[in-house]
């Protein structure tokens, strides 16, 4: 009987194997799991190198940033000199240059009001109140009120007349939509069927027809004595086509209220006006925030549609700008230069709406 | 009474004593409205000269179209013209909600695939055609991508007979030959007996709990029984090439480039939409139910079939319903890049004799129509989706 202690010897750690390896590791799981994947990857970077490296060579390194079409047609490049020159045509249109002070400025308070929804400084009341005094006070400046020298609206164009569409748009039609909504949804029989068919029927026809309808038929419809110019009417059809939009996300929010929140506050004693526009509309427009956000960017985008009634809108004037003769042949840079602002204006809006999102319905904004 | 309906009513507020003079009154002053704009109009119709009416439908039109499906020639009335004009927007429609609904599902399935760089791209592809607006698509697919294609001189050929060109792209014609009939007759029969097998193989594995693979069973009886009858009927189809002659591409079939440029414009951009419908309906489906599966070692391809693919329809189909309503509307913006639809031949009409009022009715009654259509179909769809849920 040894009375021996045995001691415990671990061996040597091996080396970690290689799928622990952490940057063969990931490679391994995210880009060559198995044949498939690795056959996939390796097509998918085929079809990449094939143009990215071009693209990209004329974009940026064979690119000319300054100098005139000439030098343009040497470097062989985007001719970024092209956007410079028609930079004023493509932000305001023909409005008045020694004037265009009007809507920078308009433009300067646009975004600082947009980082401040942004960076959540405003709220409530005030960030409401903000989006509808600003546009008012931005559409005088630009008309020039007030003893101003006046621009008539015809020569309103350009980016500026895109971000005024939407942003009068949106605004209107947001009211707008929650009436219809609350018409459809908590209505009398009549109300409910006039909302109903006003909501179906501009939704089952494509904007272009109700833009037609605003431009060519709206005069029509009015007394002769009433004029109304061609910009107002089209924004007219605008709001009417995102009412309809905006009542159906908003009746989404009005059928996630539970009814007891009504109840609860009639039983109050809350007159029933009060209870629908401090209770549930403003719970119900929390509940839609997301969606409502989705809505702007597509009133947004459909702006682009002006210029089939003869607004000069910013891809208006994109369109007019490539088919300059002093400048032939860049239409793709004019092209390019549009995506990249629709994009970025699309985009900042989605991530807003994503954030809201996060946020939650729940959550005091 | 008046108890039991307040209890029973959808809302809390209930009517009221007044409410029905209310309706009255808002019924009223909607007619008056109404009533006023008909009034207005006849007297401005009436002042600038323009009738009123259909009549003008069977007037000879005299516009010439550019792409027709039907037979046609400026000398046939305007409702003929606004005819070629609905069929030219369901076929659009038509061809693009196939292929966007193809490329939908490609793109949504990448999306969530274990595969990085796959999964990447087709981010920015969904990020990227969703933030633009579809005409600066389309005007770029038709006055960028396609203009910069070459001349037909020198063609691009994809294979013989496939042409890519500035000028449009062309294709070989199938044309049916004798016995085009018999050879379709029996392809018919083979898709029924195909479907009668199908349908079989299921009853036999519910009766018996053996499994046939009946689906690739019955496709494998089409398949069969059609080369069959094609070799028996002696090539019923031969094609016509397109051939380079004069400055262009004569015989064959050929694709206008606004055409091409609205199809590719449509499908692009809706496949983004479709593309994230597949990616949310995929991501609804809880990951303990493939894990389930996986476990209890379901083959991979079941899994999908069985598990993750009836879960996400139903989330995926409703949605996608409202994004094939859309493309039909969006295939209105034709007008822009100078397709002959019907927003752009009936444009057309009310430039000439200003009957805008029918032409827009027209539009509005056709729009509504195919949108009552297509939810109605896809409801069918859709109520299939939903039974699997118990």
């Amino acid at each position: 009987m040894a009375d021996k202690t045995l001691t415990f010897k671990p061996s040597a750690a091996r080396p970690a194997p290689s799928t622990q390896i952490k940057a063969l590791a990931w490679l391994r799981s995210n880009l060559f799991g198995s044949w498939f994947d690795t056959l996939i990857t390796l097509l998918i970077s085929a079809i990449l190198i094939s143009f990215v490296p071009d693209l990209l060579k004329w974009l940026f390194i064979d690119a000319t940033y300054s100098g005139d079409d000439a030098i343009c047609r040497i470097n062989g490049g985007a001719c970024w000199p092209f956007i410079g020159d028609k930079f004023q045509v493509l932000m305001i249109g023909v409005y008045p240059q020694d004037l265009a002070w009007r809507p920078a400025v308009s433009a300067i308070a646009l975004i600082l009001l947009a980082y401040l929804t942004y960076s959540n400084r405003l709220r409530g009341a005030v960030l409401i109140a903000a989006w509808f005094i600003l546009p008012i006070i931005a559409l005088f400046l630009i008309r020039g009120s007030f003893g101003m020298q006046s621009v008539d609206q015809s020569s309103w164009g350009g980016l500026m007349l895109s971000i005024m569409l939407a942003l009068v748009g949106v605004i209107v039609s947001i009211p707008c939509g929650v009436m219809l909504a609350l018409g459809r949804h908590y209505g009398s029989p009549v109300t409910k069927v006039l909302c109903v068919t006003f909501i179906e029927l501009l939704r089952g026809v494509p904007l272009i027809t109700i833009l037609f309808m605003a431009s060519v038929m709206m005069p029509l419809f009015l007394p002769a004595e009433l004029v109304i110019n061609n910009l107002l009417r089209i924004q007219i059809g605008m709001i009417l086509f995102s009412s309809a939009y905006m009542a159906e996300v908003v009746r989404g929010g009005l059928q996630a209220i539970l009814k007891g929140q009504a109840e609860a506050s009639l039983s109050l004693g809350v007159s029933p006006a009060k209870t629908v526009a401090m209770i549930i509309v403003p719970q119900a427009l929390r509940h839609v925030l997301p969606p409502l956000v989705g809505r702007c960017i597509a009133l947004f985008k459909d702006t682009s549609l002006v210029i089939i009634v003869g607004l000069l809108d910013f891809l208006g004037m994109i369109k007019g700008a490539a088919l300059d003769t002093a400048w032939l042949g860049f239409q793709a840079e004019a092209y390019v230069f549009a995506a990249f602002v629709y994009w970025a204006v699309c985009y900042s809006l989605s991530l807003y709406g994503r954030k809201l999102e996060q946020r939650g319905p729940q959550s005091n904004r | 009474m008046s108890k039991q309906k307040r209890i029973a009513s959808k809302t809390p507020f209930a009517p009221k004593i007044g409410s029905i003079v209310l309706q009255t009154i808002i019924l009223g002053i909607v007619l008056a409205i109404a009533y006023l704009l008909f009034a207005n109009t006849q007297q401005n119709l009436s002042a600038k000269g323009i009738k009123s009416g259909f009549d003008f439908l069977w007037e000879e039109a005299g516009l010439p179209i550019g792409d027709t499906l039907i037979e046609y020639n400026p000398s046939r009335g305007y409702g003929y013209a606004f005819l070629v004009g609905i069929l030219n927007t369901l076929l659009v429609s038509f061809l693009a909600i196939i292929f966007a609904t193809i490329l939908g599902v490609l793109v949504g399935v990448s999306r969530v695939s274990n595969n990085w760089l796959l999964s990447k791209c087709a981010a920015i592809y969904v990020e990227t055609l969703r933030n633009l607006p579809l005409l600066l698509t389309l005007f770029f697919v038709y006055t960028v991508v396609l203009a910069a294609l070459p001349h037909p001189k020198e063609a691009i050929e994809i294979a013989q007979g496939y042409y890519l060109s500035n000028r449009g792209v062309y294709l070989p014609r199938p044309i049916a030959q004798q016995g085009f009939g018999i050879f379709l007759s029996a392809v018919a029969v083979a898709l029924g007996v195909g479907l009668f097998f199908w349908r079989w193989s299921i009853q036999y594995k519910h009766r018996t709990g053996r499994t046939v693979s009946g689906f690739w069973g019955g496709f494998a009886i089409v398949v069969v029984i059609s080369s069959l009858a094609y070799l028996a009927a002696g090539n019923p189809v031969s094609s016509e090439l397109p051939i380079y002659k004069g400055f262009n591409f004569r015989g064959g079939l050929s694709l206008k480039p606004e055409f091409t440029a609205l199809l590719v414009g449509l499908v692009i951009y809706t496949a983004a939409f479709i593309g994230e419908n597949v990616r949310s309906g995929i991501q609804s489906v809880h990951a303990g139910q493939i894990e389930a599966a996986n476990a209890l070692g379901v083959p991979r391809g079941v899994v999908v079939r069985k598990v993750l693919l009836p879960q996400a329809l139903r989330v995926t189909i409703p949605a996608t319903t409202n994004d094939y309503a859309s493309l039909v509307k969006n295939s209105s913006l034709a007008v822009a890049i100078g397709y002959p639809d019907m927003v752009s031949i009936g444009g057309t009409i009310i430039g000439q004799n200003g009957q805008a009022v029918e032409i827009i009715a027209m539009w509005m009654a056709i729009y509504l129509t195919i949108n009552l259509v297509i939810s109605f179909v896809m409801n069918i769809v859709n109520s299939r989706a939903q039974i699997a849920e118990r």
